[in-house]
C-alpha cells in the first residue's frame, strides 16, 4: 500500500468521525423507540454554535460543550412533546430541521470566515509508528480517538450489558419491559438527550476539526443530518454496521474527490449530490425485501429460484425496532 | 363546551405569543433591536402597495404548495419531496417554453402548454417518490429528500451545460424568455392576476376535494388507518399514489407560475423553500381553506419583509425561517398541551 492511499485512508478516518457520533447517537434514541428527525439541522446549529464559543473563548473543549448541550436540549423537545405531549415525531423533528438551520445560519453571520481555533493532532507515541497501522488509527486529533472508542462502547453497551438489554426492549416491546421493572417513558426521554448530545458533538467536530470554521450557508454541512438518518437505517441499528456505513459515505465521498480530475464532463455540483440518489438506492436495495409484492411475487417462483433470492433479501434486509415512533402509555 | 372553544382560543394566541418571545430572544442574543426588527418586517411587507404585491407574489406558491400538501398529509403521506416537485415543474415549463418560443404557435397556447408540461414535471418526480414508497419500502421522507437534492442538480447541470446563455452560463439562470410569454401583469408589478387566481382556486378546489367528496373522506380513512381503510375495500396503494400525483402536480403547477409568472427563465433555487412552508402551513392550519389561506398569507408578510433586515439592520433574512419554524413549533406543543388538558377533564368527571 502506498503512501498516498495510506493517507487518503487516514483521512476517511478522520472525516467520517462526525458522522459516526451523528449515526450512532440517532441510533442508540431510535433503539429506545423515537426518531428524532432533527438531525440535518442540529449539526448546522451545533457546528455554528460550538466554533462561536471557541472563537469567542479561545477553548475548544468550550465549543464542544456548548455543542452537546444545545444537542441535548433540543432533542428533549422531541421528546417532551412526542412522549409527554403525544404529538408526532415527525412533525416536531422536521420543523426543529428546518428551524435550528435557518437559526444557525442567522446567528451565525459574525462569525463568518473568520479563523477560529481548532482541535489539535495528537499523535500517540510509540504506537504511530507501527507500519500502516500507525499512520491510520494513532496519527490523528482526539476526535478520532473518541469516534472508535464510541463505536466499542456503543456495541458493547447495546448488546453486552443489562442496560443496554432494556434499552433493547423499551424499543421492541416496551410493554414487555415495562412489566420488568422497566420505566419505559423516563429511558426513552434519557437516550434521546443522549443520542442528541452525542449528534450536537457531531457540530463542533466538523466546524472545529474536519471542515474548520463556519461559513453559513456555504459550509457545505446541509443534507450531512439526512445522510446520518439513512445511515441508520443501513446500518440495521446497529452501532458497528452504522459506522461501516459512516466510513462507507466517507470512502465514497474522497473517491469522488479523487476522481473528479478525471471526468471533467462532470460538474462539480452533480458530483455533490451524487450521494443523495445513492442513499436513495441504498435503501430501496435494504427495504425491499419488507414489501408486500415482493413476498406475493416470490410465492409464485420456482422454489430453488425463490430460496436464493429471498436468502439474498434477507441477508440484507434490515428491519426497525418493532415500536420506532410508537407512543407508550403504561395504563 | 363553550369553556373548550376559550381554551383553543387561548392556547393560540399564547402559542404566537412564544413564538414572538422566542424570536426577540434570539434577535437581543445577535445584539439586534427586536422592535426595529419587526417593524423592518412590518414596513417591508404591508408598508406600501409595491411590497404588498410582492407579499401577494410570494403568496401564489405558497399557497400552491399548501393546496397540494393538504392532499398528502390527508393520505398520511409526507411530501417532503415537493421542494423538487416544485423544482422539476420550472425545469418542465423551460423546456416546454424553449421548444415553442420560436413555433408559430399563439404565445397564450404556448403559455397554456408550458404551465401542463410544468404540472407533468412535478407529478413525474412525485411518482418517483411514490413508486420507492409504495413498491420499494422507501420512506417518502428519505425517498423525497433524497429526489429533492438530484432536483437542485439537475437544475444547476442544465443552467451551466446545455441551457446557458450566449456566451457564458451564471448563477443568474437561463436567458430571458421574449415578452409575449410571460404571464400578463397588473402595471409595473410582478404580480399576475392569473397566477393569483390559480393560487386561490387551488385552495378552494382541493378544500372541497377532501371535505365535499367521497374521494376525499376515502382518502382521509387511508391517511388515519391504511389497514382498515384497505379491509373496508378501500385500494389504499391506489389512494396513495393518487394524493402524490395530485400534489406533484400543484407542485408543479407552482414552478410553472414562477417560470411563467414571476422569472421568466429558470433559476438555480427556482423552488424557494415554498414546498417546506407549505408542509409547516399544513401542520398549522388543521386542513380547514381559511385557516391555510391566512397562515399562508402570513408566511408570505414574513418572507418578504425579512428581505429588509440584510438590506437595513445587516441581519440575515433567515429570521422569518427563525419565527415560522417557532411559531409551528409551539402550536403543534399548545396542541399537546389542550389535549392533556382536556383527557385530565374527561379522565376527572369518569372518577
Amino acid at each position: 500500500m502506498d503512501n498516498t492511499t495510506l493517507i487518503g485512508l487516514a483521512g476517511i478516518l478522520a472525516s467520517a468521525a462526525p458522522l459516526v457520533f451523528a449515526v450512532i447517537g440517532e441510533t442508540l434514541t431510535e433503539r429506545a423507540g423515537i426518531t428524532n428527525l432533527s438531525l440535518n439541522g442540529l449539526i448546522l446549529l451545533t457546528a455554528m454554535a460550538g466554533f462561536g464559543a471557541a472563537v469567542s473563548t479561545g477553548s475548544v473543549l468550550l465549543g464542544f460543550i456548548v455543542g452537546a448541550v444545545i444537542g441535548g436540549f433540543v432533542s428533549w423537545l422531541v421528546a417532551f412533546s412526542s412522549i409527554s405531549l403525544k404529538q408526532s415525531q415527525v412533525a416536531v423533528g422536521f420543523v426543529l430541521a428546518l428551524m435550528c438551520r435557518d437559526l444557525s445560519y442567522f446567528m451565525g453571520t459574525p462569525f463568518v470566515g473568520l479563523a477560529g481555533p481548532r482541535v489539535s493532532p495528537l499523535p500517540i507515541p510509540l504506537l504511530m509508528d507501527i507500519p500502516i497501522l500507525g499512520t491510520l488509527f494513532f496519527n490523528q486529533d482526539l476526535t478520532v480517538y473518541a469516534s472508535i472508542l464510541l463505536i466499542i462502547f456503543a456495541y458493547v453497551w447495546l448488546f453486552k450489558t443489562r442496560p443496554g438489554l432494556m434499552l433493547q426492549g423499551i424499543g421492541e416491546k416496551p410493554a414487555a419491559a415495562f412489566v420488568r421493572g422497566a420505566d419505559v417513558n423516563r429511558l426513552r426521554y434519557l437516550y434521546t438527550i443522549i443520542g442528541g448530545a452525542l449528534v450536537g458533538l457531531a457540530g463542533p467536530m466538523y466546524s472545529l476539526s474536519v471542515k474548520a470554521g463556519w461559513k453559513g450557508t456555504l459550509s457545505g454541512l446541509d443534507g450531512i443530518g439526512w445522510i446520518a438518518l439513512s445511515i441508520v437505517i443501513f446500518g440495521g441499528w446497529s452501532p458497528l454496521r452504522g459506522a461501516i456505513g459512516a466510513y462507507l459515505f466517507g470512502l465514497l465521498q474522497w473517491l469522488g474527490l479523487v476522481l473528479q480530475p478525471n471526468l471533467p464532463n462532470i460538474p462539480s455540483q452533480v458530483l455533490q449530490v451524487a450521494p443523495f440518489p445513492l442513499m436513495i438506492l441504498t435503501l430501496l436495495i435494504f427495504n425491499i425485501g419488507n414489501t408486500e409484492w415482493v413476498d406475493r411475487t416470490l410465492a409464485g417462483l420456482p422454489e430453488d429460484v425463490r430460496r436464493v433470492i429471498a436468502r439474498i433479501l434477507r441477508a440484507l434486509r434490515t428491519t426497525p425496532p418493532a415500536s420506532l415512533g410508537v407512543p407508550f402509555d403504561n395504563e | 363546551m363553550k369553556q373548550t372553544r376559550w381554551l383553543d382560543y387561548g392556547l393560540r394566541v399564547l402559542a404566537i405569543v412564544i413564538a414572538l418571545l422566542f424570536t426577540t430572544v434570539v434577535l437581543l442574543l445577535a445584539n439586534a433591536n427586536p422592535i426595529e426588527a419587526f417593524k423592518n418586517i412590518i414596513v417591508g411587507s404591508v408598508g406600501s402597495i409595491g411590497k404588498f404585491s410582492d407579499v401577494m407574489v410570494a403568496w401564489v406558491p405558497l399557497l400552491l404548495a399548501t393546496a397540494g400538501v393538504l392532499v398528502t398529509f390527508s393520505a398520511g403521506l409526507w411530501n417532503i419531496g415537493m421542494e423538487g416537485q416544485i423544482t422539476l415543474g420550472a425545469i418542465f415549463t423551460t423546456w416546454a417554453l424553449r421548444l415553442l418560443q420560436d413555433s408559430a404557435l399563439p404565445p397564450f397556447l404556448s403559455i397554456i402548454l408550458g404551465i401542463i408540461a410544468g404540472m407533468l414535471g412535478g407529478m413525474l418526480w412525485a411518482s418517483l417518490v411514490a413508486l420507492l414508497r409504495i413498491y420499494g419500502g422507501v420512506n417518502e421522507i428519505f425517498g423525497g429528500l433524497g429526489m429533492n437534492f438530484v432536483a437542485t442538480a439537475l437544475t444547476i447541470w442544465l443552467i451551466f451545460g446545455p441551457w446557458k446563455r450566449p456566451g457564458v452560463g451564471s448563477m443568474s439562470g437561463t436567458e430571458q424568455f421574449p415578452e409575449t410569454l410571460w404571464l400578463p401583469m397588473f402595471d409595473s408589478s410582478r404580480l399576475s392576476p392569473w397566477s393569483l387566481g390559480v393560487g386561490i382556486v387551488a385552495l378552494l378546489v382541493v378544500f372541497f376535494l377532501l371535505n365535499g367528496t367521497t374521494f376525499g373522506l376515502k382518502l382521509k380513512a387511508v391517511g388515519k388507518n391504511p389497514r382498515s381503510a384497505f379491509m373496508m375495500g378501500i385500494p389504499t396503494t391506489r389512494y396513495m399514489m393518487v394524493a402524490f400525483l395530485l400534489c406533484g402536480a400543484f407542485a408543479g403547477l407552482a414552478g410553472a407560475m414562477q417560470v411563467t409568472g414571476v422569472y421568466h427563465r429558470l433559476i438555480p433555487s427556482i423552488s424557494s423553500g415554498y414546498g417546506f412552508l407549505g408542509l409547516m402551513v399544513g401542520m398549522l392550519s388543521n386542513y380547514q381553506a381559511i385557516a391555510a389561506g391566512i397562515w399562508t398569507l402570513f408566511f408570505a408578510i414574513l418572507n418578504i419583509g425579512s428581505i429588509q433586515l440584510p438590506i437595513v439592520m445587516k441581519l440575515d433574512s433567515t429570521l422569518s425561517g427563525v419565527l415560522q419554524g417557532a411559531l409551528v413549533l409551539s402550536v403543534l406543543l399548545m396542541e399537546g398541551v389542550r389535549q392533556k388538558m382536556l383527557r385530565k377533564r374527561q379522565g376527572g368527571s369518569h372518577g
